[in-house]
């Protein structure tokens, strides 16, 4: 049985077919061309693969493809505004946040999601909600960095 | 992922079941946050993938005055945001905010962290120290068994073939009542328990403690229910002598394994100082309460 799955994707309609057990990691990359969210481990454990569904941090890997139909994806190609950086993609790059990159796309996708919802985080909460993001490169500090640097811009305040 | 037949997302409690019992490979997904990654390794694909989440009775958190409804597909992250269910019950909803990262959130459900048996998982000791009763629905119809009965040993449960698990039912607290739950993980973050203990206990106006539950995990094949460690609490002001009784009941009762999270010996002594530390934390809660 092939599903026909009709769903949204970065705010455009979107209409694919995949395998009953591909996950939605797999539709992505292999089947739409949206090769920005990365697999890291495929079993939950690393953050790379993180996208939003209506809205809500989820590790792609363990999301079936055919679950996302008439809901709303979020990946990392729809986190900037046209040639726009969201204030996180920005700050990642004057913060040197990364090194390899392979884990970026998952970080920008779960730092937004928490700026989305508060928008002045301490540096705990920061930490905290990005403890399931993982980097083998950067030691984690320029990213959090990063991020709060984000919020302060989202919030008008210059640090 | 190798192949699976079919994916299927019933929009009625009475399809699912129906669709469960026809076929005895179709396995119940909800977060998919331990099916999946089984699946994975074991190759072992289910013949249906029979999606939970959008049958209503199955997600969604209610508190009114008779107590907590969940559906048990419902994520840990919509459960964490109910500022009501945090108050009432704030050591299950810790231990529900334990599971995994933000990501895993997203998706995990005591649901599923329930039927999957683990004797780590996190959320169980709570729900037993609540009274918490589950909802099954199967292809004879609707029955409740209590959480300390749920599971029968590791990966094992009272779910017969056809059976789902459609919500868990949490009675609310009687009054100067609260719960706290500790896990002890090697590493500090994203792990699975080595020990777990929740403690729920109930004050009167004076203080003395009239009524306690104790509930320990990861140190046996099931999360048991220690009525002994409850008694050593019960009739005391919960003072450091009554919390060292209970924890030495917890570890006598406790028959833990060797493993590379911890010796039988160090969970056996840690889950004693869980259990003294939760019931402390639980004490101040209540006594905090009118
Ligand atoms: C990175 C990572 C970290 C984790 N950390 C923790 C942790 O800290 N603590 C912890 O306890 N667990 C942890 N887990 C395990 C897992 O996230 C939890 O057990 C979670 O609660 C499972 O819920 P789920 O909705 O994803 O279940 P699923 O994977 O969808 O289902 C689990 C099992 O239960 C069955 N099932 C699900 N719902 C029902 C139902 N309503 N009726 C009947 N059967 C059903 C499924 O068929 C399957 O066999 C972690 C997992 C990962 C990948
Ligand atoms: S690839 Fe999904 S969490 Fe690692
Ligand atoms: S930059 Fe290489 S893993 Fe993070």
């Amino acid at each position: 049985m092939t599903v026909h799955v009709r769903t949204t994707i970065n705010a455009e309609p979107q209409e694919f077919l995949c395998e009953p057990g591909e996950t939605l990691l797999e539709a992505l990359r292999s089947r739409l061309g949206l090769t920005g969210t990365k697999e890291g481990c495929a079993t939950g454990d690393c953050g790379a693969c993180s996208v939003l569904l209506d809205g809500r941090l989820v590790p792609a890997c363990l999301v079936l493809a055919a679950e996302v139909s008439g809901r709303e994806v979020l990946t990392v190609e729809g986190v900037a505004t046209g040639d726009t950086l969201h204030p996180v993609q920005q700050k990642f790059l004057e913060h040197a946040a990364l090194q390899c990159g392979v884990c970026t796309p998952g970080f920008v996708v779960a730092a937004k999601a928490l700026l989305d919802h508060n928008d002045d985080p301490t540096e705990e909460q920061v930490r905290y909600w990005l403890a399931g993001n993982l980097c083998r490169c950067t030691g984690y500090d320029k990213i959090v960095r990063a991020v709060l640097d984000a919020a302060a811009d989202m919030r008008g305040v210059t640090v | 992922m190798p192949q699976t037949q079919a994916y299927e997302a019933p929009r009625t409690l009475a399809d699912a079941v129906r669709l469960l019992s026809t076929d005895g490979h179709a396995r119940p997904l909800a977060g998919g946050t331990d099916l999946l990654v089984q699946s994975r390794a074991t190759q072992k694909l289910p013949s249906t993938f029979v999606d939970l989440k959008r049958i209503p009775e199955l997600v969604g958190i209610e508190v009114g005055p008779d107590g907590l409804r969940l559906g048990a597909a419902t994520s840990a992250a919509v459960i964490c945001e109910h500022a009501e269910a945090r108050r009432l019950w704030p050591g299950l909803v810790e231990a529900i905010g334990l599971l995994g990262s933000t990501q895993i959130q997203g998706r995990a459900s005591v649901g599923g962290n329930l039927c999957n048996g683990s004797p780590a998982a996190d959320t169980t000791c709570s729900l037993i120290v609540n009274r918490a009763r589950g909802v099954i629905a199967g292809a004879k119809g609707e029955r409740t068994v209590e959480v300390e009965r749920f599971t029968t040993g590791p990966g094992r449960t009272v779910l017969e073939p056809g059976d789902l698990l459609v919500a868990l039912v949490v009675p609310r607290p009687a009054a100067r009542t609260a719960d706290a739950y500790l896990r002890l993980i090697p590493r500090s973050e994203m792990d699975i328990a080595a020990a777990g203990a929740a403690a729920s206990v109930t004050l009167d106006e004076r203080g003395v403690c009239t009524a306690a539950r104790v509930a320990i995990g990861a140190v046996a094949p099931t999360a048991l229910l220690v009525p002994a460690a409850a008694d050593a609490l019960i009739g005391s002001r919960l003072d450091d002598a009554a919390l060292r009784r209970a924890a030495d009941a917890a570890s006598a009762a406790a028959r833990p394994i060797d493993d590379k999270r911890g010796t039988a010996v160090y969970r056996k002594t840690v889950v004693g100082v869980l259990t003294r530390r939760a019931a402390g934390i639980a004490a101040e809660r209540a006594r905090a309460r009118p």
